[in-house]
């Protein structure tokens, strides 16, 4: 996939592809609608590659397809589209959005479609409704710190090696292509990488087991599946990911059902809190 | 945060379910490589297995409390898995058009598939080996485990059935012995590759152990 | 249009201090009563919003993404500048204060800056405290790097994503509210007008994207943080939903839109690769430590791969330009170099309408001297980007990169308390114009966004609120909120039923090719009025001969375009004003008449103000009005990279 030479004065090659996308309105059932599209330079990337049909389209007087997308560099986690069934496409570790069209061939056909899971609800075509993964967010994946109480920043040693395990599971864009690739639609790996990010840390102690059954618990209602350890997640994932922080979350989580059920708060223990 | 209206035992988590899942399967596969050891004795000829089989009839105390925690645990495995299954079918609403699986192994998509197949398989090792009702004809084999055997799988069709379940059995226990490292929290990356070999080696191993005995049975190396 | 700053009195270093303690304060027991509207929730918004909660307001915060987590901050990624002075180099608030003014070239507000500096020190507390996994040295403390060339290290960063872990620090302690109920989020809305009563902000019209809703909120105050306008340009490395339409909207309701000439272009982005290319994307400058810049100094090489050129056939035009800084130089000056040597006919990489617009990052020297995995270490995120957009390795043949748009430091004009001059309308982070003059220095958006949002407006508009008292919420029945929905109405319903032939995007495309030649890295009179004349024919064509497909009642992408595109042929308009009439060239506005030997040469005594734009109606020229910069401080100096 490497040119040696950049330099060349030709565009590159162009592409004519067949495409078939997933056509929806809210609240009704969708069907794939099958378009051709020409002259696709393979240095677009894959939205570019949509910016054109949808110019097409305009042209021909038929509405557009309705997509999310915004940074279009792989860090806004917005793009969310399942290419040939893979979410984020062909390319293992990109989003959408830095996936070019070099990696597509002259006259191959592409099936686009929305991120398929129960508790992402389509809106529009292939845009999705990603909001339980907010509800999951305020549930408890947060450090409660008031704007003004913070002690001095180097008042908390953080160890280099916890700071760096702490931001490999932060970076997670939260673009849910782990439950679009699920086969079981588990948000586990989101709600891992987000609850590993702050409870591995030295400041986010106090709240560990609050946060962890809390924000469990909202996954739970929000309509996820179970995780049965298949590893789509991961291998889809545009950011890389682990199940580590899958199996943390398991652990975390034992840990806080144990701590909660030996509390000795001198009250009943209630579910989830 | 609200509260929950339930309580965690009757409608546990995803993640507690995963804990039962991995609880009772440690269990199981824990039960079938020691049942795959007794049943070795075999090869060792009439007497030491039949005496195996005194000797665990002459511990009904034992024997109960370990039926009984192994019937707690298939039905605690089968009524969770029913569970997970379902529940993720809802999860997944279809899924996509296209089937593009990157790194899902064979063993793990097949969980739930593996998993009837042995239940029937369980059904019937117990209609014929535990109660003696079907496919023994109208034998009386008594105390003489070791025929009983030989003459079972002196059918190739039963003989099939048991070895094809066990082949089953490795695939349910490859991915199955894996997981319960990663479910209970005690898997990363570094020790993934190790663990997954382990998972399989173990699974072959019950598998193969199993086998040998109808496998002999039929070549006429056990007579 | 009356511009009073609001510099408190008194000594520059005690100045916020003495504010903060005359500001008067709202009650706690009747802070629930006031309804405060955020919109945007980037840095500046998610903070504002969480903060005003966390006080006991009642808030309302808006965002057009389909999650607060989304906003454009998110794609910063070198780091944040505070004056902790954790390495000892002589930083200090002070230091970091002129440093800023500085960068700016002198067309920043002396106390707006300090007070950045001031509460810089703040924010790195409170991120810490939520969790932001900065940078770490082995001994468990804070790491810090030099950054956009500045001679102390005090940035802060966590690897190269420091605008994702800070906004979703902000946006976790705003998701904390919104849990507790204390904000009401409402995303996938976008603000369509601000709403007026007796001349204050009191509410806005925002359309629900999802189900074409356009509704009015009445609240008793309202704050912008909506971030920039780069996207007139079309090309940006800004994300494709950036716009200027909730301040412009304002703008038209009277708000005075300050400086909307100063934009920065970043020297380090992947060059333009065709014509259907969407977005421009930004490599971390802190390529330019072990990265030399190079053109061949002969055309005829230039359509040549680079291996093919020796090394004395080609030039190095910033360490021969400026020596003591080299390719180092600051943003604005490495970025007008390199559109020099192109324009010159010396760029490199793909013909695009006739031109090869790139110059060679080369790291060939580094691998050299530090081995491939040093270097492999230090950029190997932005190597495999890079390889991934263009599908060329940078470890065997240099990069390509090209100016941006990256920033815009023009906004809505703000006193010092971030009130705009309309009351009840604060506008925090980089939809306002105040802290960064012409120019912005690396790593201080980050600064300013979260400054503004965490540390100056819930004191500012606390004293506001303090002010208007409890019977300040009008209805939102009241005529002036149906008008406005009305004209929202109107509006959306123009677009959908105007049978047009050409999309809003081909507009957009065609807007940013006029302003980005006319108005972009280097400007001139003659180009400037021709800029103008052609918006203005561009925006009549417009408005008849638009496209917009879809319905109003489900998401509807090309609706929300026109809509923005509508908006940015407007203030293109108002930017080449701004522009012309800025007759000096000073940081990131560079005027080809006013220089010196390729230097920007200012005019102190004559534009040493914030240009101030007022609306005057429907293809009107706006007003230009003045606010001028007192420094009592600092003295101008020519700033020197040579």
């Amino acid at each position: 996939m490497v040119k040696e030479n950049g330099n060349s004065d030709q565009h590159g090659h162009t592409l004519s592809l067949r495409l078939r996308v997933w056509r929806q309105n809210r609240g009704q059932p969708g069907h794939f609608e099958e378009h051709f599209l020409a002259a696709v330079p393979e240095t677009a990337s894959f939205l570019e590659m949509m910016d054109m049909l949808n110019e097409q389209l305009i042209r021909e007087g038929k509405d557009t397809f309705a997509f999310d997308h915004d940074c279009r560099e792989g860090i806004c986690g917005m793009c969310s589209m399942t290419i040939n069934g893979m979410p984020h496409g062909p390319l293992p570790g990109v989003t959408t959005c830095q996936l070019h069209m070099r990696n597509f061939r002259d006259g191959e056909t592409i099936t686009v479609e929305p991120w398929r899971a129960r508790a992402f609800p389509v809106l529009k075509d292939l845009a999705v409704d990603r909001s339980a993964f907010d509800k999951v967010i305020q549930s408890g994946g947060f450090i409660t710190v008031r704007t003004g109480s913070a002690p001095e920043a180097n008042h908390t040693l953080v160890p280099k090696q916890v700071a760096d395990e702490a931001m490999d599971a932060a970076e997670c864009i939260g673009c849910g292509a782990c439950v679009a690739s699920c086969k079981n639609g588990s948000a586990m790996l989101f709600v891992g990488a987000k609850i590993n990010h702050l409870n591995i840390l030295p400041q986010g102690q106090p709240e560990r087991e609050r946060r962890t059954l809390a924000m469990v618990k909202t996954m739970d209602e929000a309509g996820f599946g179970n995780c049965t350890n298949y590893g789509e997640c991961q291998a889809h994932c545009p950011k890389s990911i682990t199940l580590d922080v899958i199996a943390k979350l398991n652990r975390d989580y034992l840990r806080a059902r144990v701590k909660e059920f030996f509390s000795s708060t001198g009250k009943p223990s209630k579910g989830g809190e | 945060m609200p509260e929950s209206s339930c309580s965690p035992c009757c409608q546990p988590a995803s993640i507690g379910k995963k804990i039962i899942m991995a609880l009772t399967g440690l269990v199981l596969a824990g039960f079938v490589l020691g049942h795959m050891a007794g049943n070795l004795l075999m090869f060792k000829g009439p007497q030491a297995i039949n005496a195996y089989a005194e000797w665990l009839h002459n511990h009904p105390e034992a024997l109960w409390i370990a039926r009984v925690i192994l019937i707690l645990s298939v039905v605690g495995h089968i009524w969770t898995g029913i569970l997970l299954t379902l529940e993720n079918r809802a999860a997944r609403a279809g899924g996509p058009a296209v089937d593009a699986t990157r790194r899902a192994s064979i063993s793990s998509r097949t969980m739930p598939y593996s998993g009837i197949v042995l239940l029937a398989f369980i059904v019937f090792h117990l209609l014929h080996f535990t109660l003696r009702k079907v496919a023994l004809g109208d034998k009386d084999f008594g105390e003489d485990v070791y025929a009983m055997v030989v003459f079972g799988f002196s059918s190739p069709v039963v003989a099939v059935f048991y070895i094809v379940s066990m082949l089953l059995l490795c695939l349910h226990l490859s991915h199955g012995v894996s997981s319960v490292f990663q479910t209970l929290g005690l898997r990363n990356e570094r020790w993934r590759g190790r663990i997954d070999l382990i998972a399989t080696a173990y699974g072959w191993i019950v598998a193969l152990g199993f086998i040998s005995i109808p496998l002999a049975v039929l070549l006429g190396c056990i007579k | 249009m009356k511009l009073e700053s609001k510099i408190p009195a008194g000594p520059l270093a005690d100045k916020w201090n003495n504010h903060k303690a005359k500001l008067r304060l709202v009650n706690p027991a009747n802070r629930r009563k006031y309804h405060i509207i955020v919109v945007g929730s980037g840095l500046a918004g998610s903070a504002a919003a969480a903060s005003f909660a966390e006080m006991g307001y009642e808030v309302s915060c808006f965002c057009y993404q389909d999650s607060p987590r989304r906003a454009h901050s998110i794609a910063a990624q070198g780091g944040i500048n505070a004056a902790k002075n954790y390495q000892n180099d002589g930083d200090s608030v002070r230091r970091l204060f002129l440093d800023t003014i500085k960068g700016g070239d002198y067309r920043a507000r002396e106390a707006n800056v300090y007070r950045l500096a001031q509460v810089s020190t703040s924010i790195i507390d409170q991120c810490v405290a939520q969790g932001v996994p900065f940078a770490r040295e082995y001994g468990g403390l804070l790491a810090n790097r030099s950054f956009g060339g500045a001679q102390v290290s005090r940035t802060f960063y966590a690897r190269g994503q420091t605008g994702q872990q800070l906004l979703l620090g902000a946006y976790s302690a705003l998701s904390r509210q919104i849990g507790a109920g204390t904000v009401k989020m409402y995303a996938r809305h976008e603000m369509l007008d601000l709403v007026l009563v007796d001349g204050q902000a009191k509410g806005i019209v925002t359309r629900n994207l999802v189900n074409g809703e356009i509704k009015a909120w009445a609240s008793d105050v309202v704050v912008l943080c909506t971030g920039g306008y780069g996207n007139v340009f079309y090309l940006s490395t800004n994300a494709q939903g950036c716009n200027v339409t909730s301040t412009f909207r304002a703008h038209r309701r009277g708000a005075g839109f300050a400086n909307p000439c100063y934009t920065q272009i970043h020297p380090t982005c992947i060059p333009v690769h065709g014509e259907d290319q969407s977005k421009l994307t930004l490599m971390s400058e802190s390529l330019r430590n072990d990265g030399r810049v190079w053109v061949p100094k002969d055309k005829a090489d230039c359509g040549k791969p680079a291996s093919e050129i020796p090394e004395d056939r080609r030039d190095y035009f910033l360490e021969r330009k400026y020596p003591s800084y080299g390719n180092l130089a600051p943003r604005d000056i490495s970025s007008r170099a390199a559109k020099e040597v192109c324009d010159e006919g010396r760029g490199v990489g793909q013909m695009v309408d006739g031109k090869r617009l790139g110059v060679y990052l080369d790291f060939s020297a580094a691998i050299n001297r530090l081995g491939e995995s040093a270097i492999r270490e230090r950029y190997g995120n932005l190597f495999d980007m890079y390889e991934n957009i263009t599908g060329e390795n940078a470890y065997r043949q240099p990069m390509r990169i090209f100016p941006a748009v990256h920033y815009t430091m023009g906004g809505l004009w703000v006193d010092y308390n971030l009130q705009s001059n309309i009351p009840g309308l604060f506008v925090g982070g980089e939809a306002n114009f105040s802290d960064h003059g012409a120019n912005r220095l690396g790593a201080s958006a980050l600064m300013q966004g979260l400054a503004d949002g965490y540390f100056v407006l819930p004191y500012t508009v606390t004293d506001y609120l303090a002010g208007v008292g409890l019977s300040g919420r009008p209805s939102v029945d009241r005529p002036e909120f149906k008008a406005a929905v009305k004209e929202v109405q109107d509006r959306t319903q123009w677009f959908l039923q105007n049978k047009g032939t050409r999309s809003a995007r081909s507009y957009h495309k065609e807007l940013g090719k006029i302003v980005w030649e006319k108005c972009g890295m280097a400007r001139d009179k003659a180009g400037l009025q021709q800029a103008i004349k052609d918006l203005e024919a561009l925006r009549a064509d417009f408005w008849k001969n638009v496209r917009v497909v879809g319905s109003g009642e489900q998401l509807a992408p090309e609706l929300e375009r026109a809509g923005r595109v509508a908006d940015f042929l407007d203030f293109g308009i108002m930017m080449c004003l701004d522009a012309l009439s800025r007759e000096e060239s000073c940081g990131g506005h560079f005027r080809t008449e006013y220089q010196d030997s390729g230097e920007a040469k200012r005019n102190d005594d004559q534009f040493a103000h914030a240009a101030v734009w007022e609306w005057q109606g429907e293809n009107k020229h706006p007003v230009r009005h003045i606010e001028p910069l007192v420094y009592e401080e600092v003295q101008f100096t020519t700033r020197s990279y040579k």
